[in-house]
């Protein structure tokens, strides 16, 4: 039940995902934020990320989803440029992921609440603000944003853990970046705020802002305009909840998540490559 | 460097120490309890005339140990919080120069150990009437000097800890060492020639030296200087060796 118009979706056969736009763009959907070539990272003998090529438009939530340990807070850590990459290109906004002079213009929530804890609300959004040149006024709307307007003077540690996770979110958004990726920030919030959340990032892909959201609840994949599905450390696919439903066969977006990975596995048996690898023991 | 994001962490780094009441009154406190002890631990020593007081010797190094081992142990605990908490990796994230987060690291922490030094050198003259040649302002100086070599140490060690109590362990490691070769247990030109060359180069003894040139001349000699200059340097390469621990890009 997308509530934004569908994107026109070049990569939506199963397996191929979008080709990284070579021009810097993904048709119909305006320049692409990040584009991604080949992106391979390697923890000593297992593949965390294997040869992963796509493009994530601008002004748009892209949702990244899969299954825990698929890889999606190491792709986001490599987007973001804090990861070591074993081969391949991320380029965002132009330049190579983690550039200094990105710094001002991509934020990053990571997925344990990254703030000081014997801080106040405030003081913790003031000082990640300060990083960025932003004064207390955006400090303020900040924390309004996310709904701790009232608790501004309350020390970090005394805040349940779903307060707790916002004033991580608010330390991300005084910035006011142009490219915002969140790692989970939905997880242990109730469905209210869950539901207000949401709404904020609609509103701000419709500011113009890029957002990344990693999620492994299906439900939220609804949400996004265009889906990344990762699994077993692959890209599945790139698509748009809409397809990703015709494609399963089902209006439930996570059993049609479940019949893609069934195909996978399928067409993977079918493979010879993957019945060697297998044979072998191979973890992919 | 950036100017704003210095005196940002400063500032963060300040309202942290501000949030732990406690901490802050066993800085400024301790110190001076300690200093009674030594008080009274010599107060009925028998001496020729014209010997100055053994309290007046030690005491007087004690003033500038003390910032020392609390900055280092204060720093070094912070800022491993700042790496497990993720804080660091997300600061590292932002347009912050990693010389920003350090020198506002030793700022706060030098102004805390300011106060500290401040308390004690005042209860030593004025309580226990400390008696020495020198300039009492001079001997705050070589303990605030001291005290940033402490967190220079601290934010270095930090980076070899995983945990808490591993950074409480680099105590004996780094600072003990340095206290019992500086000199005050045992004159340095009485030591044995291994000792006396380690000794020789570590940072605390130049400060310990600062303090008996302080002791011994009213007015700044050019040794003392040139100590505090040494000791400074130190900081410095310190300071650089703590920055090449922060990475903005992990495995």
């Amino acid at each position: 039940m997308s509530h934004r118009a569908e994107l026109p979706n070049p990569g939506a056969v199963l397996h191929a995902p979008v080709p990284a736009a070579a021009s810097g763009g993904t048709p119909g959907t305006g320049p692409a934020s990040v584009t991604v070539e080949n992106l391979t990272v390697h923890r000593g003998s297992t593949d965390v990320l294997a040869d992963l090529s796509f493009a994530i438009p601008a002004g748009r939530i892209t949702g990244l989803l899969g299954p825990s340990g698929s890889g999606k807070t190491t792709l986001i850590r490599a987007l973001v440029g804090v990861q070591k990459i074993t081969a391949g290109q991320v380029s965002v906004l132009g330049r190579p992921a983690g550039d200094a002079l990105l710094r001002n213009d991509v934020g990053y929530v990571t997925q344990a609440a990254s703030v000081y804890r014997d801080l106040t609300v405030l003081d913790n959004i003031r000082y990640f603000g300060a990083m960025h040149g932003r004064n207390r006024a955006d400090a303020l709307e900040a924390a309004t944003a996310v709904g701790l307007g009232d608790l501004l003077k309350r020390r970090a540690a005394d805040l349940s853990g779903g307060q707790f996770s916002r004033v991580s979110l608010a330390c991300a958004l005084v910035a006011k970046p142009q490219l915002l990726f969140l790692d989970e920030p939905t997880v242990g919030l109730d469905p209210v705020l869950r539901a207000d959340l949401w709404s904020q990032f609609a509103d701000m892909a419709k500011a113009g802002t890029t957002l990344v959201i990693s999620s492994h609840v299906m439900e939220e994949a609804g949400h996004c305009d265009s889906l990344l599905l990762l699994r077993e450390a692959r890209l599945l696919a790139q698509l748009t909840p809409a397809e990703l439903r015709r494609r399963g066969g089902t209006d439930d977006l996570e059993l049609a998540f479940l019949h893609l990975i069934q195909a996978d596995e399928l067409a993977q048996e079918h493979t010879p490559g993957a019945m060697r690898a297998q044979a072998l023991g191979g973890a992919r | 460097m950036n100017w704003r994001m210095m005196w940002a962490t400063n500032v963060r780094v300040l309202q942290q120490l501000r949030a732990d009441p406690r901490s802050i009154a066993l800085i400024l406190v301790v110190p001076s309890v300690l200093l009674a002890v030594v008080y009274w631990l010599y107060q009925n020593e028998k001496l020729p005339p014209g010997v100055p007081r053994t309290f007046d010797r030690v005491g007087l190094m004690m003033l500038v140990i003390f910032p020392f081992v609390v900055m280092f142990l204060v720093t070094s605990i912070t800022m491993l919080r700042e790496r497990t908490s993720g804080t660091l990796e997300r600061l590292l994230t932002t347009p912050i120069h990693k010389g920003d987060l350090l020198f506002g690291y030793a700022l706060a922490f030098s102004l805390m150990a300011a106060l500290q030094s401040l308390a004690a050198t005042g209860v030593a003259y004025w309580v226990f009437g400390m008696n020495i040649q020198g300039n009492a302002g001079l001997v705050v100086l070589v303990a605030v000097v001291n005290s940033v070599l402490g967190v220079a140490l601290g934010l270095l060690c930090s980076a070899f800890a995983t945990t808490e109590f591993q950074a409480v362990q680099f105590m004996p490691v780094v600072v003990v060492p340095q206290i019992l070769l500086c000199g005050l247990f045992v004159a340095r030109d009485q030591m044995n020639s291994v000792l006396e060359a380690i000794s020789n180069v570590l940072p605390l003894t130049f400060s310990v030296d600062a303090l008996q040139q302080i002791a011994q001349h009213a007015d700044a000699t050019s040794a003392m200087v040139t100590d505090l200059v040494v000791v400074a340097a130190i900081v410095v390469v310190v300071l650089l060796l703590a920055s090449l621990t922060l990475r903005r890009r992990t495995a």
